[in-house]
């Protein structure tokens, strides 16, 4: 199974390894990782499993709908360029090894 | 000293997030998280929607998998209705059956007990064919009899009964859905938006029917549904109907032991249910909100789930008063519709975007101060509302800004607040 690494603002890691098919919403909500909400569940409604992707990945990940553009305008920490929604990142094979930053507050 | 014990009563979305967000808070003491039900504690959002129609497969329903609950050491006790609170005594008393304990102790309690649904006191109300929507048995019982080409009666035109009206639609069904009021949604919509999904409604093929009752429903010889009587005489056809008329909060326990009650569970700012050690959260609290000024008992996830951290940090030592801006969402008829901010107090909107082509706000004002937005298809609108609201007064729009016709929320927020 891939593995997912949550790291948190004070520089702690969670690495779960995430069942595809899975997100890496479900992935950390599975495994109680704290600072990821998700309070709808992971339909792209609430922005509270908002995720910063690590700067030096490499892995593929797929292109952001304009529904989780908007949803990323009114995120709890401020947005930057990593920002993704973490519910809209299916977990495939070949996102083994990816490194996420959690924000300082989710809601 | 021993660790203090949690024991929490209601295992839905409020319970659950009380259990995990103790334990992500590093809460060591013994949890013990006890349902009604006997299943694991699942997502409600999808029972009026995917669950129905396949979309969200059941194993997609539970809010975490049974593994959860064992690695972070909370004891799930499901199928066990809890009978009695012991205030004085700081137990609880559980449904006895097959050997199992019939009491708990607690150092704090949590009462997460939700709520069910109304059913309209109309004769006929208990013939085979009549449901109502609160929980996983019933959106099952419900599912088996959503079959193309049926009549579904939704009677109540609220965002339970608008949701399953759009699914039934979906699932090929005739569909009717009969609101007593002037309009849909009229506990939480603006005239503009109730408008607005009305039309939808009626463009997706249901016939909505507002200033209407049901005054009886009547059934064949096996005694199943066939058709409702409206005031006025009108005959509607009725294989399957869906009483979407509002909940009553379950207050029964609490009620028993002496604590506060009145349409929910009376708390103080923390959360706290008149006693120190008990807390009551969710579907079945009405706490006093700063957003509208008053006590408000609310129906929604963020409630539940924000409640439910507000809680864990008050056992934890960490009391805050509840100051989350309520927000809810609901889909229908391929449109996403979320509302920020507590917006029954409007008396005046303000209408920003493209309405026809379906992707719109209202701004809804009390006075001159903008307190929520209900947003068709603009997500950004509905999370800039919530974080502007959270952060407090200063950078609201005004109703004359909203007004003008390049009004755009997000130049607005960058414009107020640079980052």
């Amino acid at each position: 199974m891939p593995k997912i690494t949550y790291r948190s603002p004070d520089g702690t890691d969670t690495v779960v390894d995430v069942a595809s098919p899975g997100t890496v919403m479900r992935g950390a909500k599975l495994n109680n990782v704290v600072g990821i909400e998700a309070q709808c569940g992971g339909s792209a409604q609430c922005g509270t499993c908002h995720v910063y992707v690590d700067e030096a990945n490499t892995l593929p990940l797929p292109p952001m709908h304009e529904v989780e553009d908007d949803v990323l305008y009114g995120t709890a920490s401020p947005r930057r360029e990593t920002s993704r929604l973490s519910c809209q990142l299916p977990v495939t094979d070949a996102m083994d090894g990816l490194v996420v930053h959690l924000p300082e507050a989710q809601s | 000293m021993a660790a203090p014990s949690v024991v929490v009563v209601g295992a839905g979305q409020g319970g659950t997030e009380t259990a995990a967000a103790l334990r992500g808070r590093g809460f060591s003491g013994r949890i013990t998280l006890v349902g009604a039900e006997d299943a694991l504690p699942y997502q409600r959002p999808p029972l009026s929607k995917g669950y129905l129609t396949g979309g969200t497969p059941a194993d997609e329903l539970p809010l975490r998998p049974r593994s959860f609950f064992a690695a972070q050491d909370i004891e799930l006790v499901t199928g066990t209705p809890v009978t009695a609170i012991d205030p004085d005594g700081m137990r609880i008393s559980l449904a006895q059956g097959g050997g199992r304990r019939v009491s708990l102790r607690y150092d704090h309690l949590v009462l997460a007990t939700g709520a069910r649904p109304r059913v309209l006191p109309v004769p006929g109300a208990s013939l085979a064919g009549v449901h109502t929507l609160g929980d996983q048995r019933d959106a099952l019982a419900l599912r088996a009899e959503l079959r193309p080409g049926a009549h579904l009666l939704v009677v109540g035109g609220g965002f339970v009964g608008l949701e399953l009206a759009s699914t039934a639609r979906l699932l090929g069904l005739e569909v009717t859905v009969v609101e007593a009021a002037a309009r849909v949604m009229g506990r939480s919509a603006s005239a503009a938006l109730a408008e607005h999904l009305t039309a939808g409604h009626r463009a997706h093929g249901a016939r909505v029917l507002t200033r209407r009752e049901v005054v009886a429903l009547r059934g064949d010889d096996t005694g199943r549904v066939r058709v409702a009587e409206l005031d006025g005489g009108e005959r509607v056809p009725a294989d399957v109907v869906v009483m979407g008329v509002g909940v009553l909060p379950r207050t029964g326990l609490a009620a028993d032991a002496g604590l506060p009650v009145g349409d929910g569970v009376l708390v103080d700012r923390t959360l706290r249910a008149g006693d120190p050690a008990v807390h009551a959260i969710g579907d079945c609290a009405r706490f006093p909100s700063p957003h509208a000024g008053r006590p408000l008992r609310l129906e929604s996830v963020q409630n539940a789930s924000d409640q439910a951290r507000c809680v864990a940090a008050d056992i934890c030592g960490a009391p805050e008063p509840y100051t989350a801006v309520p927000w809810f969402w609901t889909e229908q008829c391929g449109l996403r519709v979320q509302i920020a901010g507590s917006t029954a107090g409007h008396d005046r909107t303000v209408v920003s975007g493209d309405v026809a082509g379906g992707r719109f706000s209202v701004f809804c004002f009390a006075g001159e101060r903008l307190v929520g937005v209900e947003s068709v298809n603009r997500p950004a609108d509905h999370m800039i509302t919530r974080r502007l609201l959270a952060e407090g007064g200063a950078a609201l729009p005004s109703a004359a800004e909203v007004s003008h016709p390049d009004f755009d929320l997000r130049k607005h927020r960058r414009a107020r607040q640079p980052q």
